[in-house]
């Protein structure tokens, strides 16, 4: 059982640097939230000015505001180790590699879901969104969504972050891949806030919840094969 | 003097050429059958032997992702360059087919709904379907290191190889819950025959396609190889 703790040890100390790195210098993560909100305002002009055009896109935008605000945020995450030739000296450490993996996955959900919360407070306000009385379950479709999300977005930043083109290679690569995560979390998100009538979101939860484990397990499986290449 | 590249790194053709001419003249006699055999459908007339080259053109662009997974999981168990290059190969074919395939069906959607696209599950499915392998495709373009490239290119493979049934069933229940019509599914008997042939004529010159591809791909590496050597003043 040793090992057990051995991992977990390494995944606290991991995601904890990265928490740490960022809480340091607050740059990063006032950045990304601004972003965020920028692209959601973007949105308004896009869809608007009509109140029950806004009201409608709500949750499709503020997915999208948090998709592209997010990508940002996950070739940061390898950013600081490139640059310090930080990367080599962690990869020295004995140890699973899923742990780094791990940790990025926990400081980057963390990263994410601060950010998301304040863009879906933002889009609350400006897309005049009328809380529903199942709010519980819409905070479970957003942590669920946050989870595919991110799980993707750490594991497809391993590669892009040190190759050339990073800022293309990333979307490209990423965005593809999320399509079921993003179609099954504006769908669930919309149901909800419309009330919910045919009793969509069940379906779109599952699908989520399966979606979210086959990806983490791959992508904790493919992360050796990507990390020391 | 001695050559540059060693024997080892070029491809024998072997029979393929003779293969590659079987499969061109299945395909012409597949087309025939179904050009001039089948009857005019009810309602769309001439316009359904479209379906001859739009659907095995699907069919292998969903074959194509399958082959990916394979060949991935193979070098990532056992690292041989040629199973990456056999990846590779597949993964550019099957973008050529699945890009095929939404131009055909854009082709056939223009007279037959009105509009050269429409959000239908399995045209956008596809389309997905060509972004994810575009994705890949690009990956291998942005890494230079054939070891790195490799690698990754497996594991963004396997990956998106796995996604393809999800993002299909995640598109097909996003088009059912907003209730527009569907395309036909059932393939009326007249068309079976043809439909059967054309899809072996368009399998056997996609494993023509990903052979000549894979060729031209040892040939790179050989290439490659061959730079290295000189660079280093081996020869």
């Amino acid at each position: 059982m040793t090992a057990w703790r051995d991992d977990w040890r390494r995944v606290r100390t991991i995601a904890w640097k990265d928490l740490t790195t960022e809480r340091r210098s607050k740059a990063g993560f006032n950045g990304v939230v601004a972003l965020g909100v920028t692209i959601l305002v973007l949105f308004g002009f896009a869809l608007g000015p009509d109140a029950q055009a806004i009201r409608d896109a709500a949750a499709g935008a503020v997915w999208l505001a948090v998709l592209f605000a997010g990508v940002l945020a996950f070739n940061r995450s390898y950013q600081v180790e490139l640059e310090t030739g930080a990367l080599e000296q962690l990869l020295l450490y004995p140890g699973s590699r899923w742990t780094i993996f791990s940790g990025k996955l926990l400081a980057n959900l963390t990263f994410v879901g601060l950010m998301l919360v304040i863009v879906v407070l933002v889009g609350i306000v400006l897309f005049q969104v009328t809380v529903p009385s199942s709010w519980p379950l819409l905070v479970g479709v957003l942590a669920l969504g946050t989870v595919g999300l991110v799980s993707l977005g750490t594991f497809y930043a391993a590669m892009a972050s040190r190759s050339r083109a990073r800022e293309v290679l990333l979307p490209l690569l990423l965005f593809p891949m999320l399509v079921p995560v993003l179609l099954a979390a504006m769908e669930a998100s919309k149901a909800l806030l419309g009330g919910d009538l045919m009793h969509a979101s069940g379906a779109w939860v599952k699908m989520l919840f399966a979606y979210d484990i086959i990806f983490l397990v791959a992508t904790h499986l493919a992360f050796e094969h990507v990390i020391e290449a | 003097m001695t050559d540059i590249a060693a024997t080892r790194d070029i491809p024998r053709p072997g029979r393929w050429p003779w293969f590659g001419a079987f499969a061109i003249l299945f395909l012409i006699g597949s087309q025939a059958l179904g050009i001039l055999t089948s009857p005019p459908d009810r309602d769309m007339g001439d316009l359904q032997k479209i379906m001859y080259v739009h659907v095995p053109s699907a069919w292998m662009s969903l074959l194509a992702p399958a082959i990916v997974l394979v060949f991935s999981l193979r070098y990532l168990m056992k690292g041989r360059e040629d199973d990456d290059l056999l990846a590779a190969s597949a993964a550019e074919v099957g973008a050529a087919f699945s890009g095929l395939t939404l131009v055909l069906g854009m082709i056939w959607g223009r007279p037959a709904w009105g509009v050269w696209w429409a959000w239908d599950a399995r045209l956008t499915s596809m389309l997905v379907l060509f972004l994810i392998l575009v994705g890949y495709l690009s990956l291998r373009s942005f890494v230079e290191d054939p070891q790195r490239r490799a690698q990754w290119s497996a594991a963004v493979g396997v990956l998106g190889a796995i996604n393809v049934p999800i993002v299909y069933m995640s598109v097909k229940w996003w088009r059912t819950l907003h209730q527009m019509q569907s395309s036909p599914s059932t393939v009326d008997p007249a068309y079976v025959l043809s439909l059967r042939a054309n899809a072996f004529a368009f399998l056997f010159m996609m494993i023509y396609f990903i052979r000549r591809r894979y060729e031209a791909a040892r040939l790179e590496r050989a290439a490659e190889h061959a730079a290295e050597a000189v660079a280093l003043g081996e020869r």
